[in-house]
């Protein structure tokens, strides 16, 4: 009869499926965070850029205090302090907030440059045409300040995808935390790296070939 | 009828515009004429109402185009305005530059505003360009873009701030071409030009302006043929 317990067991086939699993909960915190912190980063950015001097005292300060924190810093004091005001989130909600608002940071700066790339001439000229503030905004602004700025908010993306390997500080487990979890009881660390490393190759690749394919289509 | 009483312009202290009166009947070409930094170009902006105005009134088919409670979307649908730089939105093809106007502004159908839009390209000589994106129209095809996109929201009015000015030489022609074929057919035009055969052979009347007033405005004959401020015998012996 076998007495000792094992601590130690190989990479087994079940766990590809868990870091599977893993690299699923990396995309959704990743999709989510890109999609509110876009969507809140293109709304600062029309603030700083129409505010003027309002926004840039207040917004782009308080932006920049997140775009330069380090990430995990901020998400370690947003989870230990949240609680004292009342929010009791999870480790995922969390992360969500805070690379939200990291992503939000980032994009801002981008959608403006890219209100600035249209131009004050061309929207005059939508102006002309009978075209409402919000309509100049939407039909003319979104799309050409949009794709001239294109690359740059898909650089933003993809890092705020790599970030999220830092919400593996609170414990949820995505990618990199799963990883840890089998370093460690397989003691193959550069086997299960690699493994996980693919797996974040493989979510970035299809959307930097997507964008890219985008991109030669509008320049055409 | 566009009527301008006492308007008065600044930018910051400067002071561009000192008080311009003018009217421009319906169906009259009016040229200005006059040396850069007179003021003509903002006078067309204050029309249309993408310039704040400091006094005076402006007022386009009985309606005061600065007054608080003017639908100015609306008004501006009544004055087309072509620019120096022609502005084609660059992610449109010719026909949807066009297009897009007369369906977001004025609600046409899509099928409605391709009708429209169609029709004005062929209007200004483009009618074999509909699918062709602007970045491959030469500058006077995307400045005739430009005046197609203008005529398709059926405007009363044509402003037209020195539009032949940022062309190739040999592109100017075909622009003028276009304008003259507008006037032709009764628009109502004020041109803001430095081209001044065009201002000579087309126009009613012509306006030269001095650093913010009009100085001068007659028939075309007379401020061609016997000038009688000093100033635009300087200017009109500089052109030649």
């Amino acid at each position: 009869m076998e007495l000792t317990i094992s601590f130690f067991s190989g990479f087994q086939p079940s766990d590809l499926l868990y870091l599977t699993q893993a690299a699923w909960r990396t995309l959704l915190i990743s999709i989510l965070s890109i999609s509110i912190g876009t969507v809140l980063g293109g709304l600062f950015g029309w603030m700083m850029y129409e505010g003027k001097w309002a926004a840039a005292l207040t917004l782009g300060p308080l932006l920049d205090v997140f775009r330069s924190v380090p990430l995990i810093i901020q998400l370690v004091l947003f989870y230990n302090f949240a609680p004292i005001i009342g929010l009791n989130l999870d480790p995922f909600l969390s992360g969500v907030v805070i690379l939200s608002i990291y992503c939000a940071s980032l994009v801002a700066n981008v959608a403006r440059g890219g209100m600035e790339a249209v131009g004050q001439p061309m929207r005059r000229a939508a102006r002309s045409l009978g075209m409402t503030y919000w309509q100049d905004l939407r039909y003319v602004v979104l799309p050409i300040g949009g794709r001239a700025v294109f690359p740059s908010w898909v650089g933003v993306a993809l890092g705020v995808m790599k970030d999220s390997a830092l919400v593996s500080v609170l414990g949820y487990i995505e990618l990199l935390k799963a990883s840890q979890i089998l370093i460690t009881r397989t003691q193959e660390p550069l086997l299960i790296l690699t493994i996980a490393g693919a797996f974040y190759f493989a979510l970035s690749y299809p959307i930097s070939r997507y964008a890219a394919t985008l991109e030669k289509r509008w320049s055409s | 009828m566009i009527e301008i009483r006492g308007l008065e312009k600044y930018f910051g202290t400067l002071q561009v515009l000192k008080g311009i009166d003018l009217d421009i009947p319906k169906g009259e070409v009016l040229s200005i004429i006059g040396a850069s930094g007179s003021g003509k170009s903002t006078l067309l902006y204050c029309i249309n109402g993408l310039e704040a105005i400091q006094a005076g009134t402006v007022t386009v088919a009985g309606t005061d185009v600065h007054a608080k409670g003017t639908d100015i979307n609306k008004l501006r649908q009544k004055m087309g305005m072509v620019f120096q730089q022609w502005n084609s939105f660059p992610h449109l093809t010719a026909l949807e530059n066009v297009a897009l106007a007369p369906q977001i502004v004025k609600g046409k159908s899509k099928a409605e505003a391709r009708d429209i839009a169609a029709k004005q390209l062929e209007h200004v000589g483009l009618g074999d360009k509909l699918h062709v994106y602007p970045s491959a129209l030469s500058g006077g095809q995307q400045q005739r873009l430009a005046i197609a996109r203008a005529l398709a929201m059926e405007p009363d009015y044509m402003l037209f701030d020195e539009a032949t000015s940022a062309l190739d030489p040999e592109l100017v022609g075909e622009v003028l071409d276009t304008m003259r074929l507008l006037a032709e057919e009764g628009m109502t035009m004020i041109c803001v030009t430095h081209e001044m055969s065009f201002a000579r052979d087309v126009s009613d009347r012509v306006a030269f302006f001095n650093q913010g007033v009009i100085e001068e405005i007659d028939t075309p004959e007379n401020i061609f043929g016997s000038p009688k401020s000093e100033h635009l015998q300087k200017f009109l012996s500089n052109i030649r």
